[in-house]
């Protein structure tokens, strides 16, 4: 009979009930969803800066082997087969736009994809030569757009016999944002710097192996001194910039979480109010025939808890879809699903609703039977 | 003993006397009508009598017990236990069906038991509107359900307030005969009522004014209509 009330009061009241069902569904799809991201996107983002951003370089040694392509195929020959999952050599020159010098760097772009996969490219990666990227900063001094011809030129007489008067028309096809120095930067192939300035040796390579610790160790170790030329080292970077982002992420997510519940709690606790006011009379009534305090808590409490919980399985389902739906867009990879979110979710509920509840129930006790006789 | 003794009861709102030292007794079995014009302490009364108000002053004894001095957690359990309230408002609960609205009352007494509930219903007519919401009802059948409601428990006093007020002569008559077959069943009836009509089937008729009892009379036609 209790669930036959509470729950007759839930279905056959709906439209009042549908607001804080709406409310509870709402926090607990948010609370559901943003944990879930929270708890997979960390996941996902490690696993992909890990297993294919840049996590050694090589550089030249001091002596006098000449630092080409060739001699870093050495050093990636001491690396196992499969491990290597990326590898873009960098070599940096000055050059000029509209009459500005500009740092180009020639690289293999299609590589620079899998080192450096937390560039965010505003446009198009290039496909061919002739194409290129531009990072932020000289984009903007220069007023330079995704789709420009830009005709580049070599260095000028003073810094080179060999310049090229006319110079190379290159397209860019995106502008490069990260946040860091890669912003102050030209990225072009090497074949197109080499057109610009001659031939010369490499800067640095930047390299993406799939290893663990020890190995990348090992690694290092054994390049340095079983290949000439070349001074490979570890880089911490994405690590450290990883788990700064992942931080604020986390600390968003939280306050996001925190703010929603409140706002839920608010918006049930209103509801409630409502309810039991408008329900006065029935109270009275249902004291007049004979209930106590208790029973009357009971009854409202059972109501908001049943709304809690089918509010909780509800945001819990939606929450899913939602994270989905965030993490496809904005990390483009699909999300694994929680199973321990769904109890989760639907504690929460119940207990935000629960405390949502307690001071209109309360308040419902109050009411005095004797209004059951007084006349309207 | 009585079933029912009030004894000196005042009800005082800050200088206005609603009941002004009332003294009454009711015996088992008996069908008052309590009249007066309103504002006149009936519902006063009935509330007090009903356990859902204290007196101001003076005992009210049921059953021997003065509930004027017992706590709200005792009038609670006194008023589920001994008393069956009819309302002019009807009061039933919207979101539930008639035979629900009954088994509200057996819930918060005993135990729900939809067989004895469906019979309440069938006393008073309604075995057919069983399943019905209370927006599906006439007034007249709303009322029969709150009387149903109210014999569920088999309580020692039937308290109506106004139980005809809101409704039509042939209803009017439907819940006149259902009372007489209370009173032959030798249920404690007190019925607050405007109409005196509706007095004038009871046996004793009680009048108020200014919360006091103005006449207490015998009605000598009893029965024979
Ligand atoms: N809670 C209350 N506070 C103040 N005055 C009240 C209260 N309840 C009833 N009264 C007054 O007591 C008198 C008797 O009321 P009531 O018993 O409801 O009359 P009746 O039911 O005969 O119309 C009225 O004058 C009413 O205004
Ligand atoms: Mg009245």
């Amino acid at each position: 009979m209790f669930f036959k009330m509470i729950t007759a009061s839930l279905v056959r009241r709906r439209s009042r009930m549908l607001v804080a069902l709406l409310a509870i569904a709402v926090g607990a799809t948010i609370l559901s969803g943003l944990v879930t991201i929270y708890i997979d996107v960390p996941r996902q983002m490690g696993a992909e800066f890990r297993n294919y951003g840049a996590n050694m370089i090589f550089m030249a040694s001091s002596n006098d082997a000449v630092f080409d392509m060739d001699t870093v195929q050495t050093g990636i020959d001491k690396i196992e087969q499969g491990k290597l999952v990326g590898v873009a050599p960098y070599r940096y020159e000055t050059v000029r736009i509209h009459e500005q010098p500009v740092v180009a760097a020639g690289t293999d772009l299609s590589q620079v994809q899998t080192t450096s996969p937390y560039w965010m490219i505003d446009g198009e990666w290039p496909e061919k030569d002739e194409e290129m990227l531009v990072g932020q900063n000289i984009a903007e001094s220069l007023n330079l757009h995704a789709g420009d011809l830009v005709n580049v030129m070599g260095p000028t007489e003073e810094d080179s016999e060999d310049q090229l008067n006319f110079g190379v028309d290159i397209r860019v096809t995106g502008i490069v944002e990260t946040g860091g120095k890669e912003e102050d930067y030209i990225y072009m192939s090497m074949a197109d710097l080499e057109t610009l300035v001659g031939e010369g040796e490499l800067d640095v390579v930047e390299l993406s192996v799939s290893a663990t610790a020890e190995e990348l160790d090992r690694y290092v170790k054994t390049i340095e001194s079983e290949a000439e030329g070349i001074t490979p080292r570890l880089v911490k970077r994405v690590t450290q910039s990883e788990s700064t982002v992942l931080g604020k992420l986390q600390a968003l997510v939280f306050l996001v979480t925190a703010v929603v519940l409140v706002l839920t709690m608010i918006c049930v606790a209103t509801t409630m109010t409502a309810v039991v006011a408008e329900r006065r009379k029935e109270i009275g009534l249902r004291k007049a025939l004979g209930a106590s305090d208790a029973s009357i808590m009971k009854e409202f409490m059972g109501e908001g808890l049943l709304l809690g919980g089918v509010g909780g399985i509800l945001g819990s389902v939606l929450g899913f879809v939602f994270a989905q739906f965030v993490s496809v867009r904005v990390f483009a990879s699909s999300i694994r699903y929680q199973p321990l979110l769904l109890p989760v979710t639907i504690l929460v509920s119940i207990l935000i609703t629960g405390l949502a509840c307690l001071f209109p129930v309360k308040n419902a006790t109050t009411v005095d039977p004797a209004l059951v006789l007084k006349g309207e | 003993m009585s079933l029912l003794e009030l004894r000196g009861i005042s009800k005082i709102y800050g200088d206005l006397k609603a009941l002004d030292n009332i003294n009454l007794s009711v015996e088992n079995g008996e069908w008052t009508a309590i009249m007066g014009p309103s504002g006149s302490g009936k519902s006063t009364m009935m509330n007090i009598i009903g356990c859902m108000d204290k007196p101001t002053m003076g005992e009210v004894l049921l059953d021997g017990v003065d509930i004027a001095k017992e706590s709200a957690k005792n009038l609670t359990a006194i008023r589920r236990d001994k008393i069956g309230l009819i309302f002019q408002q009807f009061h039933l609960v919207n979101y539930l069906t008639a035979v629900e609205n009954v088994m509200v009352a057996q819930y918060y007494h005993s135990l729900p038991d939809e067989k004895e509930a469906l019979e309440a219903l069938a006393r008073v007519g309604l075995a057919d509107r069983a399943k019905h919401l209370p927006s599906q009802l006439s007034g007249g059948e709303q009322q029969r359900v709150c009387i149903a409601r109210a014999l569920i428990n088999h309580p020692e006093i039937i308290l109506a307030d106004e139980p005809t007020g809101n409704l039509d002569e042939a209803n009017e008559n439907i819940v006149l005969d259902l009372f007489r077959q209370l009173h032959e069943e030798h249920t404690t009836l007190i019925v607050v009522t405007h109409d005196p009509e509706v007095a004038e089937v009871a046996q004793r008729t009680i009048t108020l004014e200014h919360g006091r009892i103005k006449s207490d009379e015998i009605n000598k036609m009893f029965g024979r209509n």
